[in-house]
């Protein structure tokens, strides 16, 4: 076989315990490809040796009865603490850490076989939406204007996973989600990005930037490969709190594609002044193809949608704001050189001066204040209130009976890396249709529906009710089966 | 049951320059919770361990650790509250309080400000005989401990061990009832007595797992009973907080100078400022922590790593139900069912350990009053001796009552028998058979008696001369009989055969 | 609510993030902008709505009182810029 990076997890997956190929192959395919796309600058730390001995091991291990993502050769977000191996959540702070310990999630997946190739560019912290706030220099998109090589975003902040599914470098990758980091990215690069339910994933391990929102999920060339990969990344983990003890569905084999008689919502809330026509002309054809699948199209309304961006500014900085709080110098990572003199404080200061980017600075201190003597009721407790009202809305449309709900999953295609960087505000705006399901905890999945007029890809935003990741991955699915998306970036990296 | 009532001890008075004051005292007291793992994590609590051996990665604050609640500390923090009549919250929440400190590695301490596990509960604090001060507990909440720093390995450096990082605290929050340095003295003395017969808490001071910060302020007469009497406290003065007390020694000497400080102060015209300040036990002084207000903004919220603890009503009933008997209910008990005095009581009451051994004692031996006197001064005072405790004590309870038992049906003397208690105390043995062994028992046998009061009578002419005259000298016959047969004569026999043999 | 100078500042140095004071007029507009954004929330009536404790409400975990970790000094001090003796060592700490 030919291009093996290419596949993706379902059908290496069939082509492994078929014995058409081997883990070892696929994972040479892949790191073949890592070496050949430093332009993108997508894998930040390889792990090559590892990639192989577990290639090996899969192999070892194949059949019939092996684990779905055995011998599957996928990238993992920096976020995530890998023993032994750099995770440095794309910061400076952590320059030189290697954790002692393995997160959950990736346990989970190294147990069901999958080979990890390397570490993935990320916003620092998972701050951002663009991954220029990345302590390794951003990632690039590998899709591109029309024959503009203006450099684009992948997105953020899962923007090394983006670029590396999207580029074949991978067959997948993990992501993680605080307020759109799986969707807005898996949407500027035409690959499918689910975000499970909170508390579905366990957050043990993975690096904290707001507790009550993050979420990690996988990042794939399909729905189906999207199923696959949740099933093996979910489950209860008793050493995180908020980790939901569920059982795990076998998400693949509710993947029938049927959406007839499914109520979807289409939240009028939604429509933005200003925003592109393309976008709009997409949620247009979504809406019409779910339809013409069988499902029923609702007008709704989240009428505090608006409040979504503005309440998770104050509740994600809150909560990131004393979760950086660890990052002080004294037991890993970065530690400033001190002058004589300078004691422990100045020990902090200089150490988080130095080891934080500006955009996680400017969360830390926005934090800080909101959370400070005087201002709390004001605007932590009130963005608490309005987040109740959030997940309200929602909560009353899925009672009407709304199995699902479609929007954009972006108020724009990937835009110029260094275009939107100057405006903190600006940015934020790029989580406007993500962030809502954050706050209310639900799951989410962007999937490509179409190109826009300069051949970028777009996504759609599909949302679903708690805990039934199954049935929006069945609807998602029909979704990807109506739309029949197919294009891939041209190469040029 | 004896239904003991109390009347209120007078407040501390302290005479100023112009006038009398009183003082007015809360105190926080941090108990470090009786429990094999930390409160978040599964690592030791154990004490002396080699520097951060006890630490789990979420004690280090590692990136991504995530705290999962130990559930007997929860148990034990609910037995604390029911221990103290405490209203039990079947909701609770932790919150994050935020500051940067070496020993604080998450750069917040997972703690209980808006919803804390206890809530309102008194402790009755004895003064004296019929005389207490009703302490209100205003909560109870769980709290991490932190880490310690070390200053003085190294001239530029400080040390950081986690191994206590995390560890389950109790904090345990009074109401301003409290008068004075003696009081609070009690009230410690007392807490600490209720948490170890609850098994809550060790109450060991020195290793610092109890401790105290205590606020003092002043006032003049009357203003405290309107403060009561309103539950306003524009009434009383500002306070100061004097942090991290763990000896009660120096607590009350902190608590005098401090008071001290503030009359100083308001005579003269000025003000006292809220503020946190250490006592400096070589200086005898009090001073002010500045740096450590200034930068202070706790910035709590709720941690977000956690979802509130909600209880079961049915548990805390569990527990209620298993709740060992409280010192004030044994002391009434011990009064009632052996007889005992307030301060005998009291006293057996001390402690668990003490009460146990003491009520083992009274029962063996059926006689409660002497196995009270013979636990307190000879068992207490020898233990005492050797500056140990009733862990370390060598005499069982059957031996002492054994003991007893031997002065009750007369074989031994009250005399003898501490000597029987000192052998058993250092060499151990069946006490009977010591007696036997060593011939300590008592003679009895009259002619045995008659024929060593003869024996004196013929030695010594004079003496009983000078003894028909003057009866008073009988006792000088009887100490040479005593003397002579080794103490082990009975004394009322050997009295009445002198007189009788005097007089003839 | 708009932030000067002293109170970017004091936010700074709550934070434990060195500022140069050259840097402050441009950190306190920015707060402002962003704060400005949050502003909206006042439009959102909230009188007696709950603050939201679980986004995904569940009965907390609980761990037993079992030691099940602990022991490894060697990995937890592994990362650390400057450890001896088995400690921490950071700048003297004055109290």
């Amino acid at each position: 076989m030919s291009d093996l990076n290419k596949l993706g997890l379902a059908e290496a997956r069939d082509a492994l315990r078929a014995g058409d190929t081997t883990s070892v192959d696929l994972t040479e395919a892949c790191l073949g490809s890592i070496e050949a796309a430093d332009a993108l600058n997508a894998f930040v730390h390889h792990t090559p040796d590892i990639a192989m001995d577990q290639a090996r091991a899969a192999d070892a291990r194949m059949g019939p009865d092996a684990p779905a993502m055995c011998g599957l050769p996928i990238g993992i977000k920096d976020l995530f603490c890998t023993r032994g191996v750099p995770s440095q959540a794309g910061s400076g702070i952590l320059k030189g850490f290697k954790p002692e310990y393995e997160s959950t999630i990736t346990s989970q997946l190294f147990e069901a076989g999958a080979v990890m190739l390397g570490k993935l560019n990320m916003d620092e912290f998972a701050m951002g939406s663009s991954n220029e706030t990345s302590v390794y220099g951003n990632a690039v998109n590998p899709w591109r204007r029309g024959n503009d090589d203006t450099a684009l975003t992948p997105g953020g902040s899962s923007g090394g996973s983006a670029s590396a599914v999207s580029a074949d470098l991978c067959l997948a990758a993990t992501g993680t989600d605080t307020g759109g980091s799986i969707r807005q990215p898996a949407a500027f690069t035409g690959i499918t990005g689910i975000k499970p339910t909170y508390g579905r994933c366990s957050r043990w391990g993975v690096v904290a930037f707001a507790s009550s929102l993050d979420q990690a999920g996988p990042m794939t060339k399909s729905v189906r490969d999207a199923a696959i990969m949740l099933e093996a990344m979910c489950g209860h983990d008793p050493k995180d709190s908020t980790s939901a003890d569920l059982p795990v569905p076998n998400f693949e084999a509710l993947l029938k594609g049927d959406v007839r008689g499914k109520k979807i919502g289409i939240p009028k809330e939604y429509r933005l002044d200003g925003m592109p026509e393309e976008i709009e002309a997409l949620w247009a054809e979504g809406r019409q193809m779910l339809e013409e699948a069988g499902a029923e199209m609702v007008d709704i309304s989240l009428p505090h949608t608006k409040y979504a961006l503005p309440a998770y500014y104050v509740v994600a900085p809150a909560e990131a704001s004393s979760n950086l709080a660890r990052y002080d110098g004294a037991r890993y990572g970065h530690r400033a050189k001190l002058d004589q003199g300078d004691g422990i404080t100045e020990m902090y200061e200089k150490t988080r001066a130095e080891g934080f980017g500006d955009e996680v600075k400017r969360r830390v201190m926005i934090g800080t204040y909101v959370l400070s003597a005087g201002f709390y009721d004001a605007y932590y407790n009130r963005a608490r209130k309005v987040r109740t009202l959030i997940k309200k809305d929602f909560e009353d449309v899925f009672a009407q009976g709304i199995d699902a709900i479609l929007t954009p999953a972006t108020p724009s295609a990937a835009f110029g890396l260094g275009e939107a960087s100057d405006d903190p505000v600006q940015m934020y705006l790029n989580d406007i249709f993500t962030v809502t399901v954050n706050m209310a905890g639900l799951p989410g999945i962007a999937v490509p529906a179409g190109l826009d007029k300069q051949g970028l890809p777009l996504g759609l935003q599909l949302i679903g009710r708690p805990w039934e990741e199954g049935d929006l991955l069945n609807i998602a699915y029909g979704l990807e089966s109506a739309v029949g998306f197919v294009a891939k970036p041209t190469k040029w990296w | 049951m004896l239904d003991l009532t109390y009347d209120t001890p007078k407040p501390k008075v302290i005479a100023g320059a112009k006038h009398d004051w009183e003082l007015v005292i809360g105190m926080e007291v941090h108990a470090q919770v009786s429990s094999n793992a930390k409160l978040f994590s599964g690592a030791s609590t154990q004490f002396g361990a080699e520097p951060n051996s006890n630490v789990a990665f979420v004690d280090a604050a590692m990136p991504g650790m995530l705290p999962v609640i130990n559930e007997y500390c929860v148990e034990q923090a609910v037995r604390t509250g029911l221990g103290l009549n405490a209203q039990i919250h079947l909701y609770s929440a932790f919150d994050r309080k935020n500051y940067f400190y070496p020993d604080l590695p998450q750069g917040y301490q997972i703690s209980q400000l808006y919803h804390p596990i206890v809530g309102e509960g008194e402790i009755l604090v004895e003064m004296g005989p019929g005389l207490a001060r009703k302490v209100r507990v205003e909560r109870i909440h769980l709290e991490q401990d932190a880490g310690k720093s070390i200053h003085d390995m190294d001239p530029a450096m400080s040390f950081v061990d986690l191994n206590r990082t995390g560890v389950a605290l109790m904090e345990i929050v009074s109401r301003p009832d409290i008068r004075g340095p003696e009081e609070a003295a009690a009230y410690i003395t007392k807490l600490r007595q209720i948490l170890r017969y609850l098994g809550t808490c060790d109450g060991n001071m020195q290793n610092g797992n109890l401790r105290a910060d205590v606020n003092v302020s002043i006032c003049l007469p009357g203003a405290y009973e309107r403060y009561q009497e309103t539950q306003d406290f524009s009434h009383l003065g500002t306070r100061c907080e004097i942090k991290n007390m763990n000896s009660m020694r120096f607590i009350q000497q902190a608590i005098d100078v401090e008071a001290r400080r503030q009359i100083a102060i308001v005579e003269g015209g000025g003000r006292v400022d809220q503020e946190t300040r250490l006592y400096d036990p070589d200086k005898g002084e009090t001073r002010s922590m500045r740096s450590k207000e200034e930068a202070h903004d706790y910035r709590y919220f709720p941690c977000p790593d956690l979802l509130p603890l909600e209880i079961e009503q049915a548990w805390i009933d569990d527990i209620a139900a298993n709740l060992p008997e409280l010192p004030d209910a044994k002391k009434v008990r011990f009064m009632d069912d052996f007889g005992l005095t307030d301060y005998d009581a009291s006293v057996l009451t001390a402690d668990t350990a003490d009460a146990a051994f003491f009520e083992e004692v009274a029962g063996q031996s059926g006689d409660g009053k002497l196995a009270a006197n013979w636990v307190i001064n000879e068992l207490f005072g020898r233990l005492k001796k050797e500056d140990h405790d009733i862990s370390e004590n060598p005499v069982s309870p059957s031996q002492l009552a054994d003991i007893i038992k031997l002065i009750k049906s007369g074989d031994i003397s009250g005399k003898i028998a501490k000597d029987l208690f000192e052998i058993v105390y250092t060499e151990g043995g069946d006490p009977a058979r010591i007696v036997e062994a060593r011939s300590m028992k008592q003679v009895t046998d009259t002619g045995a008696i008659e024929a060593a009061v003869d024996e004196i009578i013929a030695a010594n002419p004079a003496q009983v001369e000078k003894a028909k005259n003057n009866p008073k000298l009988a006792g000088w016959f009887v100490g040479q009989v005593m003397k002579a047969t080794g103490g082990k004569a009975n004394p009322k026999a050997v009295n009445e055969i002198v007189t009788q043999k005097l007089s003839a | 609510m708009s932030i000067d100078e002293n109170t970017a500042a004091r936010v700074a140095k709550l934070a434990r993030i060195k500022v140069e004071d050259n840097a402050l007029p441009a950190l306190a507009a920015e707060f402002n902008t962003i704060l400005g954004f949050i502003e909206q929330l006042n439009e959102v009536d909230v009188e007696g709505v709950a603050p939201m404790t679980s986004v995904t409400p569940q009965r907390l975990k609980r761990r037993v009182d079992d030691v099940t970790d602990g022991g490894q000094q060697d990995k937890v001090l592994s990362n650390a810029p400057d450890a001896r003796e088995g400690f921490f060592a950071v700048p003297k700490v004055v109290e």
